[in-house]
């Protein structure tokens, strides 16, 4: 069977730590911006780490929110990219295929999780950190749109080895480098066709919900937060 | 229509072709010089990135694409308007049908550059072509961005040819009153136009299949730069309004560049017997007209918002009524609404100056439009985390600068080398010209063979 991969996020647990963001940049080769770009408003995190604060000081209540690629279904991104760029991959994901974006950026127009990024320069990385570029991802050029890939260099290299030995891929045993270096275990991968795995169970949890559901999108991360959000004594 | 009449018409509207005078030569150094540096900008874009422009996340759309919306709306003024002039027959088109086609095929072109120079890749633009190769890889159909490519390439390919057609006689006219090598030039442009009947006839045909095929391609081809926004869930632009929306602003935008240029035409080549105070007062009643539909579909669009309260639109709503980009937004009301209801309403203010400062309003206007569409729902779309801003950076100013100079250089080119007034359709028309008798009644359109009408233009002389 297919798999359809797939994440919940437990902002239960979410520190707001940010070492996915940090994970994510080293395992996918994302270029570090230079701080005077990045407050233009160039910086790219294919996971980011959103925070919303409740309450007037002195009670105030910080809410994190890790926002990656939604891996949506039904993705808005993919019917706008005239060269098919972005596409439906066999696994369900929202696969950007480098070679081929013109770089219109319409994608990244359509997306209501704003969730892709543009190379506006060619990728640079600050010394010595250009020594440590991950050779299973390929680096991205100017003029092109990129986003979260939930680590597909690891999909292909779970699937050759599994595939090598006869077998599906263990559930539990792939994970993405945001899912990996969370301390927390807030974020939590897996294959949502097999109804038995960890992330297909926990998707079904009552506390769970999709960003901007409403859109109709269909992401495939699901959001678990105890309800309601909002302070108990306002019911 | 005497002979005599008829050689002053000639003498006339060729004379810019055979005299150049001075102020040819500062215009064209003076819009060149832009348009290089614009050019310049362009390259140093291409060496180093779009992030020399202004774009962010997730502002990933902004000037470039105002431009280009802004553009391909002002290339409605000309293919549009004649072609509904000509359909319906209105005696007073004929020395304006030609300025107007002229617009529409600069500014097509013009507005055609900026979904390249937005690109990221530029260079690799040609994979919108549905071209046959090896990889058997296609565009993408259900892009809006393809839709826009055909569409554009369309009107273009429309817009050239209707422009074209008409020049025919025109041509062979210049053709036969000059020597050298311009002789051989406006010879092979004539395309061995000699003025029988049969061509005459063919002419005609061909102008009406035009005028008419035209027509819902000049439609469409905004409605479906609309949807370039409107197919996109983003809080403002996902609304049925925007095709309609988008083509009126057009018309209106077009109209009022029409008016500026016939204006400025009117000045520089003294064509004051030919473009009289009635065509800007009867392209001012348009203008006013479209004005007031703009009003609507504002008040439509915004009202509808409004009402609905839905937090995602109402973000942008408010940041366009009374937000950041509320000095635009009110500006923009006074300059397409206020500023050309009250010139032109007034039958005393409905001059050509008045007509005049409308227009230069409307265009301010309606670029403030574009600009508004996009940019304040980029930057409020769903996750306010995602919120952000956009200041352009003076490479986009250039480039933006280059293609209104751009429009200008090329548009004194073309008066300079074909006559920009239909010399065969204003003799067709019983044109009288002095100012106080009006525009021919009797208006025969159609050239039938054996008409009565003593004047047949173009082949003799």
């Amino acid at each position: 069977m297919a798999y359809r991969w797939g994440m919940v996020v437990d902002l239960d647990k979410c520190t707001g730590c940010e070492a996915c963001m940090t994970a994510c940049h080293a395992e996918n080769n994302i270029a570090s911006v230079a701080p005077e770009q990045a407050a233009r408003g160039r910086a790219m995190h294919w996971i980011r780490v959103e925070r919303y604060y409740e309450g007037d000081f002195p009670d105030v209540r910080v809410k994190f929110r890790p926002v990656l690629c939604q891996q949506c279904d039904n993705a808005p991104c993919e019917a706008v990219c005239p060269t098919y760029a972005s596409h439906q991959n066999e696994d369900g994901l929202n696969a950007q295929v480098y070679n081929r974006c013109i770089g219109t950026r319409y994608c990244a127009n359509a997306c209501p999780y704003n969730v892709r990024f543009f190379n506006f320069f060619n990728p640079e990385w600050p010394k010595p950190l250009h020594l440590q570029l991950n050779p299973d991802v390929s680096v991205r050029e100017v003029g092109i749109m990129e986003k979260c890939t939930f680590c597909v260099q690891r999909i292909k290299a779970a699937k050759t080895a599994a595939k090598a030995e006869n077998r599906g891929i263990v559930d539990g045993s792939l994970q993405p480098a945001c899912a990996q270096a969370c301390p927390t275990t807030a974020l939590v991968f897996g294959d949502l066709n097999d109804p038995e795995s960890r992330v297909a169970r926990l998707s079904r949890s009552p506390r769970g919900t999709k960003l901007l559901e409403d859109l109709g999108a269909e992401p495939k991360i699901t959001y678990l937060q105890r309800q309601p959000w909002y302070e108990p004594h306002t019911f | 229509m005497d002979r005599t009449l008829n050689k002053g018409l000639n003498d006339d509207l060729v004379r810019p072709l055979f005299n150049t005078s001075v102020w040819f030569y500062a215009v064209v150094l003076a819009a060149g010089t832009v348009v290089a540096c614009g050019a310049a900008a362009w390259s140093y874009q291409l060496w180093n990135g779009i992030g020399v422009s202004g774009k962010r996340w997730p502002t990933f759309w902004a000037l470039y694409l105002t431009n280009f919306v802004f553009w391909i709306g002002i290339s409605h003024a000309g293919t549009l308007i004649s072609a509904i002039l000509r359909l319906v027959n209105a005696g007073w088109r004929r020395p304006v049908t030609r300025c107007a086609e002229v617009i529409t095929v600069f500014a097509l072109m013009i507005g055609a550059m900026f979904p390249i120079i937005h690109l990221g890749r530029p260079w690799l633009a040609f994979w919108l072509f549905p071209y046959p190769n090896q990889r058997e890889l296609w565009p993408n159909f259900r892009s809006p961005l393809a839709w826009d490519f055909f569409a554009i390439n369309t009107y273009l390919t429309g817009s050239v040819l209707f422009l074209f057609l008409p020049m025919i006689p025109d041509f062979a006219l210049v053709r036969d009153r000059s020597t050298g090598w311009r002789r051989r030039v406006y010879g092979a442009l004539s395309l061995g136009w000699r003025g029988t009947t049969k061509q005459w006839n063919r002419l005609e045909t061909a102008m009406q299949i035009m005028a008419v095929a035209i027509l819902p391609v000049a439609v469409s081809v905004h409605t479906i730069v609309s949807f370039d926004f409107s197919m996109a869930t983003v809080p403002m632009w996902h609304s049925t309004i925007f095709g309609p929306y988008f083509v009126a602003g057009a018309i209106f935008s077009g109209i009022a560049a029409l008016i500026i240029a016939m204006a400025a035409l009117r000045k520089a080549l003294r064509l004051e017997r030919y473009l009289l105070p009635l065509h800007f007062e009867n392209l001012g009643k348009l203008l006013l007209l479209m004005s007031i539909l703009w009003a609507y579909f504002v008040f439509n669009e915004r009202l509808t918002v409004w009402y609905g309260n839905e937090p995602h639109e109402m973000a942008v709503f408010w940041a366009t009524q009374r937000g950041t980009y509320a000095p635009l937004y009110w500006t923009m009301v006074v300059c397409n609404f206020v500023v050309p209801f009250i010139i032109l309403a007034n039958p005393r203010t409905r001059t050509i100056p008045g007509c005049v400062i409308a227009s230069f309003g409307v265009v301010i206007g309606m670029w403030l439009e574009r600009f508004l569409i996009i940019v304040p729902s980029l930057t409020h779309k769903q996750l306010p985390y995602s919120w952000g801003t956009y200041w352009p950076t003076p490479v986009e100013l250039y480039i933006m600068a280059a293609t209104f100079a751009a429009m200008v250089l090329l548009y004194a080119l073309f008066a300079k080398f074909v006559p920009i007034i239909a010399i065969w359709e204003l003799k067709a028309g019983d044109f009288v010209h002095a100012p106080d008798a009006g525009v021919g009644a009797a208006d025969p359109h159609r050239l039938d063979a054996g008409a009565s009408s003593p004047a047949r233009p173009g082949a003799a002389s």
